[in-house]
């Protein structure tokens, strides 16, 4: 599974300015609207997660994934990428502040594991997860990405 | 050995952590174990027949009174940190 794949241009924003969680969480959902992945009421069902159950989606140092369960404003599964400008707190105790921000949806519970494995390796790569933080542009962010695969 | 790994939602970062512990208990040589990724809705039954609930800082007190070993993980990514936190509960 190449990311870069998973992500076209319109998925991608990079050095976005954003003030605080809410809009670092809306420019990721954005991206996904912006594919035709889900719908802006997706945005605010990624929010309100963390509203219910704390920014528990804060999984790594500097890294959200923001998501919420499937539902009928998912018209297919898909992610975004969003790199901020400057770090922003979520409230995470080991993992804040985040500077990058992937919007997931998905249709059911299985359809994309294989998304999660590709994400999964590409964050435990110290090296390549700054590499991707450092990249100024969707298209850079694409070719870091297709680099980092694995080769067939 | 059954080992439920919880989110909020049960399709991000319960996923992560599932393959991560998966991965980590393949390191550890448990050929055995069962690994579950849960939402917080369902957990609290899962994590009833369970041996160890794997979660973040956030969502462990959700879980509430369960006689399972409730493990908080602080980055989901690290196999390190995992297979370091399930090292005293493989039997």
């Amino acid at each position: 599974m190449d990311l870069a794949e998973q992500l076209p241009e319109t998925a991608i924003a990079t050095h976005v300015a954003a003030d605080d969680w809410r809009a670092a969480i809306r420019a990721a959902g954005e991206r996904l609207v912006a594919t035709g992945v889900t719908t802006d009421a997706y945005t605010d069902e990624m929010i309100a997660a963390v509203e219910e159950h704390g920014p528990y989606i804060v999984i790594a140092p500097g890294f959200a994934l923001a998501h919420s369960r499937p539902s009928p404003a998912v018209q297919r599964t898909g992610i975004s990428w969003v790199t901020l400008a400057e770090p922003v707190p979520f409230g995470s105790k080991a993992n804040d502040p985040v500077s990058l921000v992937v919007g997931l949806a998905a249709t059911d519970h299985d359809g994309h594991l294989e998304i999660m494995a590709a994400l999964a390796g590409i964050l435990a790569d110290d090296d390549a997860f700054q590499a991707l933080l450092a990249a100024d542009s969707p298209t850079a962010v694409r070719e870091r990405l297709a680099a980092l695969s694995p080769a067939a | 050995m059954k080992i439920v790994a919880v989110c909020g939602m049960g399709i991000g970062t319960s996923v992560l952590l599932k393959m991560n512990a998966e991965k980590a208990l393949r390191a550890l040589g448990v050929d055995d174990a069962d690994v579950e990724a849960a939402d917080i809705g369902t957990a609290r039954g899962a994590a009833r027949t369970a041996d160890v609930v794997l979660t973040s800082d956030e969502l462990a007190p959700e879980i509430g009174d369960v006689p399972a070993t409730v493990i908080v993980i602080d980055n989901f990514t690290s196999v390190a940190e995992i297979t370091e936190k399930l090292t005293p509960h493989i039997g």
